[in-house]
């Protein structure tokens, strides 16, 4: 999924005669490319594969899950309950939101972080390690950690610190309104991608040649212009890459809201799968909770479909 | 304008971008600080007024609190047990089923690595249904192993196609001059071409055991007794439904936390070069 591997991926069906001709009499016994694919493939059929059909099926039914009682065929029935169902629609448009307004937060400062970290000579890796640390923290702790930042009352850090500020007249009880609830998720969600977003585009960044900028600074180009007409247009592909790479990221946003609001109050910041969610193992409802994943997969397929194509045609960037 | 002729404007423009990068910093580690200074606070149903970001008073309570809990240390050591499991399951197939898609010709091989690539695309989540019922039919629930099997499945495409892409890019003369010495494709494997993949392979085993020792949902689902929790769900029951001890709870995440973060930095290197080259996101 990245440019490097796609490269590889794409290097390896030009096959080349010397290849051909190894291939003519391989120095293996034709079973030896099966002993080492085996083993990994079985555990990929049984529990990704195999689920993937399986819940096609369930997705038929009136599902039951506790033993005794019969599940119903019902055809595509839980498929049009999805589409009549306005909690769902609310959903995906949260979902969908969700995803433009972290992807936009997480690019623009990601970006802006990269240029300046690339600007500078000391400290570049310390700077990267420190910025890539809310990454590698678990979504779990970081859900409960943004859950008590963004406390009711004037002892909640962000409430303490906008009243400081003066923007805040009196404390926000941020998490029991939908409007502001997302405004702790839609945090959390940039908070913790920007420093990845960072970290790809500096290694693009360090991949073009200080040569450039040099002639660039000397034909009189102002720093502004240089980062328009020349910076972005050479990493142009690593910007598609990490839009699509993130979106897709957005568009399973899932922990963070069941531990944030749970979906509440009222469903207001219900997101795919934490609906999927409540209703497959809170309701009971798993042939609508298959269903369900079955239209998020597909969204979520269409969109690296879409990537795919970005990836597919057109020049690379990082080519001087 | 002319930012290279001038010395001097050049300096002052560096130590600006210094200080927003300064300012920057603070933005993403102070949730993290704020963790931490709860967690050495001591015990915290009401929070303190003013928040803190350095503790006022040092103590280990919660701390303690945490592991003479009967859980916790119990819900370390299968988290720990479940990530090594599964780093060494998804390193191990991942390399050798990458290895076969690398270097061997056989019959179906383009038709079942359309299939992992196709595979991919699919987010693990939305599997969650499927894999619950598969793994009750099996008796796999309330099982650590059962879970192991499911972590390890997840992340077996994507890490099959990344060191797949790393052993084509190795030279194939190491081994067409170990056949000629009558080595076998085993030997080769276990002997040259792992070995020359190691940063890749490293790379491989952090993610995975990072990814295990942070899963919540299916742990969640799989395992409802209570001496088989892993860590996120021990974390989880910190918290509480009405009444949060929240130094309680970050003593829980910080301990869960700490060895990630030192795992990212000692694998740095790779990790950045895994992350650059992979598009892995953490």
């Amino acid at each position: 999924m990245s440019l490097n591997s796609v490269r590889q991926a794409r290097g390896a069906t030009g096959r080349t005669p010397q290849r051909v001709a190894d291939r003519s009499k391989p120095y293996y016994r034709p079973y030896v490319p099966y002993l080492f694919l085996l083993p990994g493939l079985a555990l990929y059929l049984l529990w990704s594969v195999y689920p993937l059909v399986y819940q096609l099926y369930i997705s038929f039914f009136d599902w039951r899950i506790i033993p005794g009682q019969t599940s119903e065929f019902i055809g595509l029935a839980n498929y049009q309950a999805v589409f009549a169902d306005r909690t769902f629609w609310l959903a995906m448009s949260n979902t969908a939101m969700y995803a433009v307004v972290t992807v936009a937060g997480q690019m623009i400062i990601g970006l802006t972080l990269a240029l300046l970290v690339n600007r500078v000579t000391i400290a570049r890796r310390f700077f990267r390690t420190i910025y890539y640390l809310p990454v590698v923290t678990s979504w779990v702790v970081v859900s409960f950690l943004f859950v008590y930042i963004f406390s009711p009352g004037d002892g909640g850090l962000i409430n303490f610190a906008l009243m400081k500020l003066g923007l805040l007249e009196k404390p926000v009880s941020w998490l029991a309104n939908s409007n502001t609830a997302w405004i702790a998720i839609y945090s959390l969600g940039i908070w913790k991608g920007m420093g990845w977003a960072m970290v790809i585009f500096l290694a693009a960044l360090q991949g073009i040649p200080t040569e450039l900028y040099e002639a660039a600074a000397i034909d009189g180009a102002t720093e502004w212009q240089r980062i328009r007409y020349m910076t972005l247009p050479l990493i142009r592909r690593t910007l598609f890459f990490v839009l699509i790479a993130l979106m897709i990221g957005g568009f399973q946003v899932f922990i963070s809201v069941l531990l944030i609001t749970g979906g509440g109050p009222l469903h207001r910041t219900e997101v795919a799968l934490t609906y999927m969610f409540d209703e497959a193992f809170g309701n009971l409802h798993f042939g609508y909770g298959a269903a369900l994943s079955y239209v998020l997969a597909v969204v979520i397929v269409i969109v690296s479909v879409v990537q795919a194509r970005f990836f597919g045609r057109g020049d690379r960037d990082l080519e001087y | 304008m002319m930012i290279a002729t001038s010395g001097s404007n050049q300096r002052v423009m560096n130590l600006a971008i210094f200080l927003v990068l300064c300012a920057g910093m603070f933005i993403a580690v102070a949730p993290l600080l704020y963790m931490a200074s709860t967690a050495f606070q001591g015990v915290a149903f009401v929070q303190p007024y003013p928040p803190r970001l350095l503790p006022e008073t040092f103590t280990l309570e919660n701390f303690e609190q945490a592991f003479s809990s009967r859980n916790f240390g119990r819900a370390m050591l299968n988290s720990a047990g479940v990530s090594i499991a599964t780093a060494v399951m998804v390193t191990g197939l991942a390399a050798t089923m990458a290895y076969s898609f690398a270097r061997f010709e056989f019959r179906g091989k383009r038709i079942i690595f359309a299939v992992l690539m196709v595979m991919i695309m699919i987010p693990g989540v939305v599997l969650l249904i499927p894999q619950f019922i598969l793994a009750k039919n099996l008796g796999l629930l309330n099982s650590l192993p059962g879970l192991v099997l499911v972590y390890s499945a997840g992340p077996l495409a994507f890490n099959t196609f990344l060191l797949r892409g790393f052993f084509e890019n190795l030279p194939r003369e190491l081994e067409e001059s170990a056949v000629i010495d009558g080595a076998n494709a085993f030997t080769i494997f276990w002997r040259i071409m792992l070995p020359l993949a190691a940063p890749a392979i490293s790379t491989v085993a952090v993610f995975s055991f990072l990814g295990a020792w942070d899963e919540y949902l299916l742990a969640l689902n799989f395992l409802t007794e209570e001496s088989l929790r892993t860590l996120p769900i021990a974390i989880a029951n910190f918290r509480g439904q009405y009444s949060s001890n929240w130094g309680l709870v970050f003593a829980g995440s910080l301990t869960a936390v700490v060895p990630t973060i030192l795992l990212f930095v000692f694998f740095q290197r790779y990790f950045i070069q895994g992350i650059t080259s992979g598009g892995v996101r953490g």
